[in-house]
């Protein structure tokens, strides 16, 4: 079937079967490679992108689900250069082998949107669905924490 | 894989009428994994999420009405459900992953009749209906002749899950719902317990428990349940009901627990209903 979507910020007509799963799509067919396949299940977030603004796990949908969507991985999350939650995740130890980054970036991103002022125990909660085999999770939540407060700054400057 | 987006209700069971073998996907977090698995090879699958019928929340005197492909996300999010419906919330919050209540739905978790499903327990409690669509009209049931078995409901074929109908608690309640499983996000319950009580004057008037992960679906005990009534809501009430408790449920082992560690489990989640129902400062709904 043919699917269209904007993927981070530009424009996909693929003739892809439809069944296939987006995140193999997104990788294999667009060659955007920062959706991770880790467990396929959808229990450790890796694939985690934004369609339509929201998070949503790419190994548990179809490429059919995709069209007519606005899709944003971790490779389109900042305008201008890096989104402040990948500066802080970098900066602040966020990232070691680097393959939960993209999902846990999408997801603190969209998270920030909504709650631009969270506690830790927020944090943690709203990453409870990304799972981190080197990090043990303290440095990411600082990390988020910190964007919290450079996305405040950035905006307070806008006003 | 054909996929089919019907936009309307009637879109969809004509689709189903037209394809009797395939297969409805919601949020589609269970069946793509059990397709991963092998387990389900649809090659027709009717996707519900453009049906926007039955995706909504609609407040109806004493009770709400939610459509079956709501997502837990848009339970969570509801100030309706937060308010009135908190056993319900609860369960909401409880389920999986921010990650993937974006995307679950109640419909679903109903449909997929899982024993553990966590919004089954508070659906019993609180007695609420289901509403079945097919293309010679629509039918309600209660939501224990829905699910059957582990997986099975009790829909036919061509038909659909539309909403689920849930009475909203009058006066004084005491609502409790408390998963455990092996960890906070993303678990499947080793137990749960869900219940409502009506206490007057320290006197439990009416008394309703639905334990998941029990049994092959979600377990009431009208033994325990009749035993409560007329009893004041202490530790020693709940204590005394915990053999009835070990008599009604049927525990199975499995990869997440033994059967004899469910069974303490279900029986000792009784006593933190006690410190609830002791809860002298008259909440009407509390956890």
């Amino acid at each position: 079937m043919i699917i269209s979507f904007v993927l981070d910020g530009e424009e996909q007509t693929l003739d892809v079967d439809g069944g296939l799963r987006a995140v193999d799509v997104l990788r294999e067919y667009c060659g955007v490679t920062a959706p991770k396949e880790g467990c396929g299940t959808g229990e450790c977030g890796a694939c985690a992108v934004l369609v339509d603004g929201e998070t949503r796990l790419s190994c548990l949908m179809l490429a059919a689900q995709m069209n007519g969507c606005i899709v944003t991985t971790a490779q389109g999350l900042g305008t201008d250069g890096p989104h402040p939650v990948q500066e802080a995740l970098a900066d602040l130890g966020g990232v070691q082998c680097g393959y939960c980054t993209p999902g846990i970036a999408v997801t603190a991103a969209e998270f920030l949107e909504r709650n631009p002022d969270p506690t830790r125990k927020e944090i943690r909660d709203a990453l409870s669905g990304n799972l981190c085999r080197c990090t043990g999770y303290h440095k990411i939540v600082d990390a988020v924490e910190d964007a919290a407060k450079r996305l405040q700054k950035e905006h307070g400057r806008g006003e | 894989m054909n996929i089919l987006f019907p936009t309307s209700v009637e879109a969809a069971l004509d689709a189903l009428q037209v394809n009797p073998t395939a297969r409805v996907m919601a949020g589609g977090t269970d069946l793509l994994v059990k397709r991963r698995a092998g387990s389900e090879t649809p090659e027709i699958v009717v996707c519900m999420e453009k049906v926007a019928d039955i995706s909504c929340i609609e407040v109806q005197e004493d009770r709400i009405r939610i459509g079956a492909a709501t997502t837990m996300s848009g339970l969570l999010d509801n100030t309706d459900i937060r308010e009135r419906l908190p056993l319900l919330h609860r369960a909401a919050e409880v389920f999986a992953s921010p990650l993937v209540r974006n995307m679950a739905t109640i419909g679903g978790n109903i449909c997929t009749a899982s024993p553990a499903a966590d919004t089954l327990p508070p659906l019993h409690v609180l007695g609420a209906e289901v509403e079945i669509y097919s293309s010679s009209g629509k039918r309600c049931i209660p939501i224990s002749d829905f699910v059957v078995a582990p997986g099975r409901t009790s829909l036919a074929s061509g038909e659909l899950l539309g909403a689920v109908i849930v009475p909203v608690p009058q006066g004084r309640t005491i609502g409790y719902f408390e998963k455990v499983g092996k960890r906070k996000a993303l678990a499947i319950a080793v137990v749960s317990l869900a219940a409502l009580l009506r206490v007057e004057s320290n006197v439990i008037t009416e008394a309703r428990l639905a334990w998941g992960s029990v049994g092959p679906t979600v377990v009431r005990c009208s033994d325990v349940e009749s035993q409560l009534i007329g009893s004041a809501p202490t530790l020693d009430t709940f204590r005394s009901v915990g053999e009835s408790v070990r008599r009604a449920i049927h525990p199975i082992s499995d990869v997440r627990a033994s059967a004899e560690y469910r069974m303490e489990v279900a029986v000792n989640l009784l006593l933190r209903l006690a410190e609830q129902a002791a809860d002298p400062t008259g909440i009407k709904v509390g956890f």
